[in-house]
């Protein structure tokens, strides 16, 4: 009898074990292959822009990604340094076998029992989650987690070839797919694609722009110990006009545009052909050559993901500087999967009908290793607190990017994969990469569920914030900067708050309210607000569907 | 939601009237009335016949709208019949025996408007104005905000304004060339954007449309201003006497001049006084003075107080030596009525002045204040220390504009509104 049983050991998968675990937890985690464990399928990069902070605030819950990227950490680089220390954006190339050894070592000495087989299903009964059915038997549990990624359900394209499975030699989880289908979570299907790789011998270094790793010694995590491999350089090239026609040539014989792939694509992460198509005006994209470990000729191009033919892959990389030669190792390829629609979750990633069953990750429409892992935290703790009963762990849109993501997912629902971006974040100033540690530091100590070594870490980092010279570390001068643009945000959210405290009661029916169109009515009754702000927040509401709808309630008031 | 009728055209009789039905029962009222109703949006002559009684009231023509395509968002019929008082009301009975309806209260057509989200925040303060208009200056400025003028004015704001959000947020989060410091061409958009606002906040406010242009008449004790006032308004409005300071507090008389609305307002005398109630009287005068956007002064006319619009008027020119106007001033007899319509010309021409433009946009209190604040926002911008800040003073100013529309402080703002409109009742 497990706690809890996480299905997937992906990076949402892995960090809800291990979460789930620090809690307490018996802790079962299920996957199709245990040597895939921390397994980058796509970029081999961690952190950036917004994902970064997630990073960073996963690792005040001592999460595992912070920790593993600094022992991968082959490049660094802090991204807009220029553009004031609210969106430092921390990121990290890690040599992806180390990577992978890293979270493996860190899930077998957490007490986390790993599971071989392929997940069937979910044993329910009477509206709650007992156990998980495999294929290799049965195992019980009080709380179960799928964090199944591009799994489900999943079809491979590369040009014309379609093929079953969620990454490239794997099969896809389809058993699994029909009952969450049969469920009703299922809501449909998107799409995320990857470049094809390169073998670095055959690319023409000398021609291009180097970008050499970050020379000050920082870190994702707090806990972390230096440096500990050497750091290599990337390198920048870019598409020109002949790429762009060689692309614009095989537009049909894109599975894109040909129409065989139905799921949406992330439009802030777009396939070149859909760059080439969408931006016809632009004459060139950058494209960063970014090494995927220090014993490896792989090299992965960050910037042209695409699922055109082979041929044509190999056709336009041989018309870009420095890739005239370029042997592909392996195309790229879109995958197409099942997700959810996380509108069905509460705060904690619970499903909201399924007492015990929590999702994490890709399944609930983001894209990125750092938001499945954030959701993994989430998910994880929430699991395991259910199994224990412990209290509910809730992050707060104001005080974190996960809190952030979570009340972006559960109350916006998705129609393109969700990818974490600072812009989202309403509380920017006060949300920085670098102060995560006195953002969430109490939470962290408050669920119980870190180390003595990080319990210590955030204490000390308490007591420096309060001494003398704090103005001059980088956190210190930052707070100087944001303080008096904080103040004035924090006055006019008061009016928010004023919405916020109207309340929409759960008898509220949408659909009873005068003249609120089909379209809100949906969207209204399918987000569920608890509030009038929340309700402003959803995407699409009009202000006259919102004053609507404060009428209303004023009315049923009255 | 019960259907609603009124009476929507002026108060007869007229040559014609409009009778409006909204609601879901609005084709079947219609219907018993007219009997068979013309397609959806088309127009159709028709004999009206009580249903209770079978007595034909009258010929009309009658119009049909399907929800949502109509001026409530519901189903409406409108019947346009001969204006007579007495077929109004024959109509307007009859259409109160047919069950589950029941006259509109006031405002509310344009309400079910809103609250079906025909209309915006701005539109609707439009019409609320429009059913309080009583000029032509003033209705014809809450129809151009009824007809969404100034939804339109800052939907091109917020377009504007989005557009400059969104390139400071390409260059935080996927500009990875990390180019230094803050894009020129950004702070650029930001200044022609406060350019423009401040020409809109430097325009004269609709609340002189609707309180009046405050036309002030002022001058020593017993200098005739009362007196003027009574003739210029052709009834004792004000308590006239012989004896000094009768008049110690000060009243208004609102006025339509040539279509503008105008708040005349007598005072009381300036002078030194012992009498208390009369110096509160006076403290109140100066102060008027100092509010008043046309100041018409009856003293002397080297003591008149400085004022960017100032009429001066000599008083009482039927009385002996006092024949001679100086230049520079208007002669004028309350008694004979010598003068009093060069003096209405005058205070007319001054008062359009600040008067907004026929027909032309401006922005009321409420809309002011919150463009000025999405001018402090936009000033703060261009001070940005990074792009960050200067992302987050666009996204108050964002924020300004929402609650101009209505979109957020939901609370404040119809609160404002619903205070016209008498809502929830």
């Amino acid at each position: 009898m497990f706690d809890v049983v996480v299905i997937g050991a992906g990076h949402a998968g892995c960090e809800a074990a291990t979460a789930a675990a620090r809690l307490g937890a018996r802790v079962g985690l299920l996957t199709f292959d245990p040597g895939n464990l921390g397994q980058m399928s796509c970029n081999p990069s961690i952190g950036g822009v917004g994902k970064g902070h997630l990073v960073r605030e996963l690792d005040v819950f001592d999460g595992l990604m912070a920790r593993a990227a600094d022992r991968a950490a082959i490049h660094r680089r802090m991204l807009n340094r220029s553009k004031g220390p609210a969106v430092w954006g921390p990121r990290v190339q890690a040599d992806r076998r180390i990577y992978r050894a890293a979270v493996a070592s860190l899930v077998a000495s957490s007490g986390v029992e790993v599971l071989a087989g392929e997940a069937h299903g979910l044993l329910l009964k009477s509206g709650a989650v007992n156990g998980v059915s495999s294929s290799n038997g049965t195992v019980e549990c009080r709380s179960a987690v799928i964090a199944t990624g591009t799994f489900l359900d999943a079809r491979m394209f590369v040009g014309e070839r379609v093929m079953e499975g969620g990454r490239r030699g794997e099969q896809a989880s389809n058993v699994l797919a029909g009952q969450i289908r049969e469920i009703g979570l299922g809501q449909g299907r998107l799409k995320t694609g990857t470049p094809p790789r390169l073998d670095g011998r055959t690319i023409d270094w000398s021609r291009l722009e180097e970008q050499p790793s970050d020379r000050d010694p920082w870190t994702m995590s707090a806990m972390a110990n230096g440096i500990g491999q050497p750091q290599l350089r990337c390198a920048k090239t870019r598409t020109n006009e002949r790429t762009h026609e060689i692309i614009a040539a095989n537009f049909n014989r894109s599975p894109l545009f040909a129409g065989s792939i139905e799921g949406r694509g992330p439009r802030y992460c777009p396939s070149i052909e859909d760059k080439v198509r969408r931006f016809a005006d632009r004459d060139a994209h950058q494209i960063f050559l970014e090494p995927e470990g220090l014993d490896d000729h792989l090299v992965y191009p960050n910037g042209i993901s695409t699922s055109l033919p082979e041929d044509v892959q190999a056709e336009f990389l041989r018309s870009i500087a420095g890739l005239e030669r370029v042997k592909i190792a392996r195309p790229g390829y879109a995958v197409e999967y099942e997700f959810v629609d996380p509108r069905r979750l509460k705060a904690t990633l619970g499903v909201a009908d399924i007492t015990g069953l929590f999702l994490a990750g890709q399944i609930n429409g983001t894209t990125g290793y750092e938001e499945a892992a954030a959701q993994g935290l989430v998910a994880g703790l929430n699991a395991a607190a259910h199994a224990l009963a412990l209290e509910e762990v809730r992050f707060d849109r104001r005080s974190s990017y996960i809190g952030v993501m979570i009340d972006d997912l559960t109350l916006q629902g998705v129609s393109e994969p969700y990818r974490m971006m600072t812009a989202r974040a309403e509380h920017r100033l006060s949300l920085r990469a670098d102060n995560a540690t006195t953002r969430l530091g109490e939470a962290a100590l408050a669920t119980a569920c870190v180390s003595d070594e990080r319990s210590a870490q955030i204490l000390g980092h308490f007591d420096q914030r309060g001494g003398i010279g704090w103005a001059d570390t980088p956190e210190g001068s930052a707070d100087l900067l944001y303080t008096p643009y904080v103040a004035r945000q924090e006055r006019e959210w008061e009016v928010v708050q004023r919405d916020s405290n109207v309340w929409i009661p759960s008898s509220f029916h949408f659909g009873d309210v005068p003249g609120l169109s089909t379209e809100m009515v949906e969207r209204l009754s399918a987000a569920a607000p608890e509030t009038l702000d929340q309700a402003s927040r959803i995407a699409g509401i009009t202000p006259a569907a919102l004053s609507a709808v404060y009428v209303a309630i004023r009315r049923q008031a009255a | 939601m019960e259907t609603i009728y009124a009476l929507s055209s002026g108060r007869p009789p007229a040559a014609v009237s409009v009778i409006r039905i909204s609601g879901s029962k609005a084709h079947d009222a219609g219907r018993r009335l007219a009997g068979e109703l013309p397609e959806g949006r088309h127009v159709a002559l028709r004999q009206l016949t009580d249903p209770a009684t079978g007595e034909v009231l009258d010929d009309a023509l009658v119009l049909r709208f399907d929800a949502p395509a109509s001026a409530t968002a519901e189903d409406v019929v409108e019947i346009q019949c001969h204006g007579g008082r007495a077929v109004v009301d024959s109509i307007l009975t009859a259409l109160g025996q047919i069950g589950g309806l029941r006259e509109a209260q006031p405002g509310e057509f344009t309400r079910r408007a809103f609250e079906n989200g025909r209309i915006d925040l701005t539109e609707a303060e439009g019409l609320a104005d429009l059913l309080e208009a009583e000029t032509e200056a003033q209705r014809k400025a809450a129809l151009a905000l009824a007809e969404g003028g100034l939804t339109r004015q800052v939907a091109n704001w917020q377009h504007h304004l989005l557009g400059l959000s969104a390139e400071a947020e390409r260059a935080i989060d996927y500009d990875e060339d990390d180019e230094l410091g803050i894009d020129p061409g950004l702070l650029r958009g930001c200044e022609k954007l406060l350019g423009e606002l401040h020409e809109w906040l430097g325009r004269p406010r609709t609340e002189v449309l609707k309180d009046g242009v405050r036309v002030v008449v002022a001058g020593p004790v017993n200098a005739g201003k009362s007196s003027l006032i009574n003739a210029i308004v052709g009834t004792e409005r004000a308590i006239v006497s012989d004896v000094p300071g009768t008049t110690r507090d000060h009243i208004d008389v609102p006025l339509a001049l040539g279509g503008l609305p105008i708040l005349l307002t007598d005072t009381a005398g300036l002078r030194d006084t012992a009498d208390r109630v009369e110096a509160i009287g006076i403290a109140r005068a100066s102060k008027l003075v100092g509010a008043a956007d046309v100041l018409v002064w009856l003293g002397e006319p080297e003591l008149a107080p400085q004022h960017p619009r100032l009429i001066k008027v000599h008083a009482k020119a039927d009385l002996p030596g006092r024949e001679t106007v100086p230049a520079g001033s208007i002669g004028v007899s309350s008694i004979t009525g010598y003068g009093v319509s060069d003096i209405l010309e005058t205070v007319r021409a001054r008062s359009k002045e600040v008067m907004p433009a026929d027909g032309a946009l401006s922005l009321n209190r409420r809309q002011a204040e919150l463009v000025g604040e999405a001018v402090g926002s936009l000033s703060a911008a261009l001070r940005a220390p990074d792009v960050v800040v200067l992302a987050e003073s666009l996204r108050s100013a964002r924020n300004a504009f929402d609650r101009l529309t209505g979109r957020a402080g939901v609370e404040d703002v119809l609160d404002a509104l619903f205070g016209r409109f008498c809502l929830g009742k």
